[in-house]
């Protein structure tokens, strides 16, 4: 027991659960867009993958160490942006159900990110072999001197504190600009919103590109965050486990932060235990299952509302 | 008199055939009120929703201050000063007031959403047209009477000068009622128009200058409220052209089977839809609800079928009270229902003809064995049965959704009847069906009568109710304000002062639905 002590109460862990946290941050933020607009986007995973493998991609044909990371960051942005669009028009226009499309675009991005890693690179596991560059860390002056805080709080990687500025960017478009008020107004009763003229099928288009963009700076994060390379299937499972933050955080952007942080906490410590003699298995298995039970929490209560609001 | 709005010889058919508006024309003058008035189904929503670009006529001519116009879209009607308070609230619940009002025009300054003057243009509306409400409040937390101001106010902000109100009273209290009217007039005199849809023909005389009526798709013509009396436009709204005529011989009632004692109902906003409402169903009698639509006869006929739960007071079936108890309970005592509306309670519509007859059967050991279902003697029986009900179909296995509405509800009734009941719920059992299933659907009520079943039946059609039924109760408002326990000296005209209002019973001729038991 003293031994979990020791790996959850020191400082590094402390930084690491922002580090770990920050994937799951930007899926999440992905998954509240939509949901704030009345969609559902299941694609998060599958959206990850691409863009992780697009940013390695491009990143390493420049060539440029001191801009090849950023261009492959925005070249991951720009697939992200694709992927929802598509997402957006088989749900919207060619109305397919928005889990099955979600789930296709899950089951192409496992495979096809493969099958074009190897075409690149030879090899269907990692891309380690092409040399690709990682995104900058910041080290911020002042707090880096601060002992404990300075350890947590600067030296972490520049995507890290673009996600958290971005749960402050996105509370403050939804519920301060006119095209927000719209947003929330589509998602909950496009009915209303139709009737004053509001187009709902653009602004839902709009909200399923965002949703894109943000899951894919996850998914390049994963890829060019601390490592130069990609994996098969690396985002692992991270674009459902956003699902549940944004879910348990009542799909608000702080509400969905305090999840991802929760997450981020479990993840973080399955790394840490696993030099503990607890069985691999089971330490790997604990985020998964939190969200399991989060997510059961959560249908629980949706339920418990439909009921309160149909009965009668 | 200024003509502000004019429509003539409009036509619209709706996707199924139904022709809702058939050559409609009216005038409207700036600054009045106008009513229109007709029975449900009369097509006065459609003519709305025409109006508000939400339905696009087949036919037709719409002049706005003299220019032809097309309305394509609510936004078109809009840009025209056309303004719909809708029937169902078009509010985002859990967005506030000011912001519901401003959504799609916002006020800026920057990039942010100006509040202030969000706040600001909604009060001052209010101020001006009497309509005040708080704009800082939630949506879900006003009442209903508030949430129709909103509406207004949101149709004014968009400068609707002709403002549509389709049953607006429908969902309001008595006091709400009052200040609508209040606010009204006022929106009256400060040169709005508006176009005013009611049954109420108390609230007609009381607030409108003219009134348009609506019989069957048509309109019958444009009368000065002045000098017209609420029996000469109830008159006007039920006239029939065409009567229907049913053989049966004269009922012979047996013992009480259903017994409704003191049902009440409030809707969820708080609305008594149910007051006090007592009568008696016995066998070999048909009895008639009747009302004209949102008077109760929907929450009273879901209450005793179980579709609904909730409610004060007792519905017994032989002394077995029904009142929240499931529905699996009330059919096993033996109470059959054709639901009003067939797509949802119904059918299944994704399966075959005959499992939608078995679906009343499944408990039967001649179908059902330990294990599996008797293949054969379902087969066999189930086709027969739909023979017996002259459903057309290919073959008892064809999936009910491919069939026509008549034969859908043939499907209902085969399933209902075959259920040896003592009670039949028949609810609007052939609403929207061909005159041939109707006429089959009727015979079948008869023939059950003739073999002591008890019969509810619940008809929006008058016609249908004076032919079909033996005995009549009448609701208006929630409660019971007539019985007649012989139809046969009832006349479309007398039922029509009930329905709407005009007339209601003593307290003890009412007594006459409760039968010594
Ligand atoms: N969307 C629709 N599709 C098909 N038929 C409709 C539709 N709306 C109304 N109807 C039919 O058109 C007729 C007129 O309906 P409506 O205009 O709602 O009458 P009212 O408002 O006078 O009660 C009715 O027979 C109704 O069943
Ligand atoms: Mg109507």
């Amino acid at each position: 027991m003293s031994a979990f002590f020791e790996a959850v109460g020191n400082v590094a862990f402390a930084a690491q659960i922002l580090r770990v946290a920050t994937p799951i941050l930007l899926a999440a933020l992905g998954a509240t867009i939509a949901s704030q607009a009345g969609c559902l986007n299941m694609g998060l995973e599958g959206i990850m993958l691409f863009a992780a493998l697009t940013g390695v991609y491009v990143s390493s044909m420049t060539q440029n160490a001191s801009w090849g990371a950023w261009a492959g960051l925005l070249a991951a942005l720009a697939v992200g942006a694709l992927l929802g669009a598509l997402l957006a028009y088989l749900v919207l226009h060619l109305k397919t159900d928005a889990t099955l499309a979600g789930v296709a675009i899950n089951v192409i991005g496992s495979n096809a990110t493969v099958f074009l890693m190897y075409v690149w690179t030879g090899s269907p596991g990692t891309s380690a072999s092409q040399k690709s560059y990682v995104l900058p860390t910041v080290s911020i002056p002042v707090i880096r001197d601060i002992p404990v805080v300075g350890t947590v709080f600067s030296g972490q990687n520049v995507v890290t504190y673009m996600a958290f500025a971005l749960v402050a960017a996105l509370a403050f478009f939804l519920y301060r600009t006119p095209l927000g008020l719209r947003i929330r107004g589509v998602g909950l009763n496009p009915g209303a919103a139709d009737s004053v003229g509001i187009n709902v099928v653009g602004v839902k288009y709009l909200a399923y590109v965002l949703s894109g963009v943000l899951a894919a700076m996850g998914g390049a994060f994963m890829s060019m965050g601390y490592v130069s390379w990609f994996a098969r299937d690396m985002t692992a499972g991270r674009g459902f486990i956003a699902l549940a933050a944004q879910a348990m955080g009542r799909s608000t952007p702080v509400g969905s932060m305090l999840s991802s942080i929760f997450f981020g906490f479990t993840m973080a410590l399955s790394n840490s235990m696993q030099s503990l003699s607890i069985p691999f298995e089971l330490i790997e298995a604990m985020p998964y299952a939190c969200t399991i039970l989060a997510l059961s929490a959560y249908a629980y209560q949706q339920t418990r509302k439909k009921k309160q609001s149909s009965g009668g | 008199m200024e003509e502000i709005l004019r429509v003539e010889h409009l036509t619209k058919v709706y996707e199924n055939g139904i022709l809702a508006n058939d050559n409609v024309s009216i005038s409207v003058n700036r600054g009045e009120i106008h009513a229109i008035c007709g029975e449900n189904g009369a097509g006065k929503s459609t003519l709305m929703k025409v109006l508000f670009g939400l339905e696009q006529p087949e036919q037709g001519d719409i002049f706005v201050k003299g220019e032809p116009v097309r309305i394509q879209s609510p936004s078109a009607a809009i840009k025209l000063g056309i303004g719909m308070v809708h029937q169902h609230f078009m509010l985002v619940d859990r967005l506030t007031v000011a912001e519901n009002v401003v959504l799609g025009n916002e006020p800026r300054r920057g990039i942010l959403i100006d509040r202030e003057a969000a706040c600001r243009v909604t009060e001052e509306l209010g101020r001006k047209y009497n309509l005040e409400v708080d704009p800082t409040a939630l949506v879900a937390d006003i009442s209903v009477g508030l949430k129709q101001r909103v509406e207004i106010i949101k149709a004014l902000l968009r400068g609707a000068e002709i403002l549509i109100l389709d049953e607006p009273t429908a969902v309001l209290t008595s006091q709400e009622t009052r200040e609508l009217f209040e606010e009204l007039r006022h929106l009256r005199d400060a040169g709005h128009t508006i176009l005013f849809i009611s049954h109420k023909l108390d609230e007609v005389k009381a607030l409108c200058n003219r009134v348009t009526i609506m019989r069957g798709g048509r309109t019958l013509g444009t009368y000065e409220l002045e000098g017209l009396s609420k029996s000469d436009i109830s008159r006007m709204m039920v006239g029939r052209d065409v009567v229907l005529k049913i053989e049966k011989e004269p009922a012979s009632p047996g013992a009480v089977e259903l017994s409704v004692r003191g049902v009440e109902y409030w809707s969820e906003l708080g609305k008594k839809m149910i007051d006090g409402v007592s009568f008696d169903v016995r066998r070999g009698e048909i009895l008639c609800i009747a009302g004209v639509e949102g008077n109760g006869q929907r929450e009273l006929v879901e209450l005793i079928t179980g579709l609904r739960s909730g409610g004060a007071g007792s519905a017994k079936l032989r002394g077995t009270e029904l009142l929240g108890r499931p529905i699996r309970a009330a059919r096993k005592l033996g109470m059959a229902h054709i639901p009003s509306d067939r797509m949802v309670y119904g059918v299944a519509s994704s399966q075959s003809v005959k499992f939608n007859i078995l679906a009343g059967k499944v408990e039967d050991a001649r179908y059902t064995g330990k294990l599996l279902f008797r293949d054969r003697a379902i087969d066999r029986d189930m086709e027969a049965l739909a023979r017996a009900y002259t459903v057309k179909c290919t073959s008892a296995d064809q999936t009910v959704g491919m069939l026509s509405g008549g034969n859908i509800q043939k499907v209902v009734v085969a399933r209902e009847m075959s259920q040896e009941a003592t009670l039949l719920v028949a609810d609007q059992p052939t609403r929207g069906i061909d005159v041939g299933a109707a006429e089959f659907i009727r015979r079948r009520i008869v023939e059950m009568r003739d073999a002591g079943v008890a019969i509810l039946l619940i008809t929006a059609d008058l016609n249908e109710a004076l032919e079909l039924s033996d005995s009549i109760v009448i609701l208006h408002g929630g409660k019971v304000v007539a019985y007649f326990a012989d139809t046969r000296a009832l006349t479309e005209e007398e039922m029509g002062y009930y329905m709407l209002g005009v007339k209601s019973q003593t307290p003890e001729e009412v007594e006459g639905a409760v039968h010594a038991s």
